[in-house]
């Protein structure tokens, strides 16, 4: 049982009841605030291991609060958001959420990534060997294992696809891909991205076409699973 | 035909046509006062001040009437330049001129007011007959699922002891799949709402078309897995610049109206191609195909094939030809020779190729 404590920040009474029961009997301890500025207060008070945002808050955009939290609370905040709303979840990500969901949304996908946000929480960056089903990634010695054998890479395609398995589970900006390895003025050449995550999936998915590694997330960025 | 121009242009502007008109006409007339008589001018100012009645406002047609009864009265009437007015019969020629001109004036205004009821009143019922039609659809497309959600909630609450374990997971199913439809259906409202407001807004970015494709048919509801839908991507297709969210949802309302129109075990078969300029996706199945006189009907807003037995709102269709026209695109229906419906998109879009060049 893990006793995480997970704050809910969510005008919707419906939605809190529901999110809490299903945390609840998850084993997580819930606090709930209806307001944006009452789940500040409950935030700085009770820093919980995790937080749930709506983006749209009655009192301040949830955007505001998450630029708020993220002022001085470092652990995982998670948006919900609604369908067509591409661009506001761009911008929670730039603003620093650590992932959103697009409401409604099933249960098993909350807690999977709820899990995976909090595993990022305790996780530090200093193993430099990253297996993740298949794949088996080096990052000192800079190479790639499939299968135990090892692929082929060019330089770009390894630095994505380092770049995406350090933040395995987090979804990242198609800017924020573009800018980390193409650097500064190519935050809007997708066209590179598409190319390379296009190669790259055909050296390290079993099936190119139904990639398992590498998830996109239409209109906002990519996933590394 | 359509006279009135009050709708284009404002007040000022009325009345300064209305006077430059006038003060124009009588200019013309100045010049020629001695070939054609006093008298002749008068009907031409009259003929003036009528028109404008067409095309303005009661207001700025009443100072047309009255400038243009002084300037005759001025510089035609004898004597010349004076408010004096010599004989009896050129006084009553001016107070004739001056009644006709405001009747004329004052009737056109009305049989207009009366043609823009008439054309309002007929904008409201085409309203109100397009409003019911969205709301029998609706309400059905609605109640169906809200029914099963409180029925199979209310069979649980009051029977939960009675109940086997089989039965509460298949109430449970029946909610889950009545609220999917009902999410659904809210989409196709929003979509249809957004596409509606005139706002929307693309946004475009390259998309890389097989893997758009690909992530469409792995979005689909495991209910149309009665289906099979075949894809094999085009390695040759460069990137297009689209609005990639409104494209799955075009493909996606297409191969899902495939998978609830025609019978199970159908194929649908989905290729994407470059043709000149414009990005071609076809999307076939080998089913029974339209009614052939329904054909030019099924991507009206709330239009259902007649007959058909499962639940739809009319709109999957409607939007997915929206949101092509949003992209300067052409969605086309045929029926193939051989059967089935062959459905074709065709969008100019931006390409890239830099897919083709080798990496580094």
């Amino acid at each position: 049982m893990n006793k995480a404590e997970i704050l809910i920040i969510d005008d919707e009474p419906q939605i809190r009841k529901l999110l809490q029961i299903a945390l609840e009997s998850n084993g997580y301890t819930v606090r709930e605030a209806a307001t944006g500025k009452e789940g500040v207060l409950l935030a700085a008070n009770h820093p919980p291991e995790l937080i749930l945002l709506d983006i749209g808050l009655p009192d301040t955009s949830g955007q505001e609060i998450l630029k708020q939290l993220r002022g001085w609370y470092s652990k995982s905040i998670i948006m919900l958001t609604v369908q067509n709303s591409e661009a506001d979840i761009v911008t929670a990500l730039d603003n620093g959420a650590s992932d959103y969901l697009t409401k409604p949304f099933r249960t098993g996908e909350l807690l999977a990534r709820i899990r995976s946000s909090i595993r990022r929480n305790t996780t530090g960056e200093s193993n430099h060997l990253l297996s993740c089903g298949n794949l088996l990634i080096d990052l000192q010695a800079r190479t790639v294992k499939r299968n135990n054998e090892t692929i082929k890479l060019t330089t770009t395609e390894y630095n994505l696809l380092a770049l995406l398995a350090r933040n395995e589970g987090r979804v990242l900006t198609h800017q924020f891909i573009l800018k980390e390895i193409w650097g500064i003025g190519y935050q809007t050449e997708t066209q590179y991205l598409r190319v390379f995550v296009a190669s790259l999936r055909k050296k390290i998915e079993d099936d190119a076409n139904h990639p398992l590694h590498i998830i996109t997330e239409s209109g906002v960025g990519y996933r590394f699973v | 035909m359509e006279f009135s121009a009050t709708r284009r242009y404002s007040k000022p502007m009325q009345y300064l046509i209305s006077i430059v008109l006038v003060v124009l006409v009588s200019a013309v007339c100045f010049l020629f006062a001695g070939m054609i008589g006093y008298r002749v001018v008068a009907l031409i100012l009259l003929m003036t001040v009528s028109i404008i009645a067409m095309l303005f406002d009661i207001l700025p047609v009443l100072t047309a009437a009255l400038l243009s009864a002084l300037i005759w009265n001025i510089l035609f009437i004898p004597p010349l330049y004076t408010f004096h007015i010599a004989t009896a019969e050129d006084l009553l020629m001016f107070i004739l001129y001056f009644v006709i001109a405001l009747v004329n004036a004052v009737l056109t205004f009305n049989i207009r007011a009366a043609e823009k009821r008439a054309r309002d009143k007929e904008g409201r019922e085409k309203t109100i007959r397009l409003y019911n039609t969205l709301l029998n659809s609706l309400s059905h497309e609605f109640r169906t699922p809200v029914s099963t959600i409180i029925g199979a909630v209310d069979t649980l609450q009051e029977n939960r002891n009675r109940l086997s374990e089989k039965n509460q997971q298949a109430l449970l199913e029946q909610i889950d799949s009545a609220s999917l439809r009902l999410n659904r259906q809210v989409e196709n409202l929003l979509n249809m709402s957004r596409l509606e407001s005139g706002m929307l807004q693309l946004h475009l970015d390259w998309c890389d078309l097989n893997e758009l494709i690909f992530s469409v048919i792995q979005k689909m509801p495991p209910t149309v897995l009665t289906h099979t839908i075949v894809f094999s991507p085009n390695e040759q297709l460069p990137l297009f610049r689209l609005d990639a969210g409104m494209m799955e949802q075009v493909l996606h309302n297409i191969i899902y109206n495939a998978t609830q129109y025609t019978p199970a075990h159908t194929t649908i078969e989905i290729e994407a191609d470059l043709q000149g300029e414009e990005l071609v996706i076809q999307i076939r199945d080998n089913g029974k195909g339209f009614p052939e006189n329904e054909i030019p009907f099924v991507f009206d807003k709330f239009y259902r094939v007649p007959h058909t037995q499962t639940g739809g709102s009319g709109l999957g269709l409607s939007i997915a030809k929206g949101f092509t026209e949003a992209h300067n695109g052409t969605i086309t229906l045929e029926n193939q020779k051989e059967g089935g419906a062959l459905f074709i998109i065709r969008i100019p879009a931006e390409t890239s190729f830099i897919n083709n060049l080798k990496n580094e």
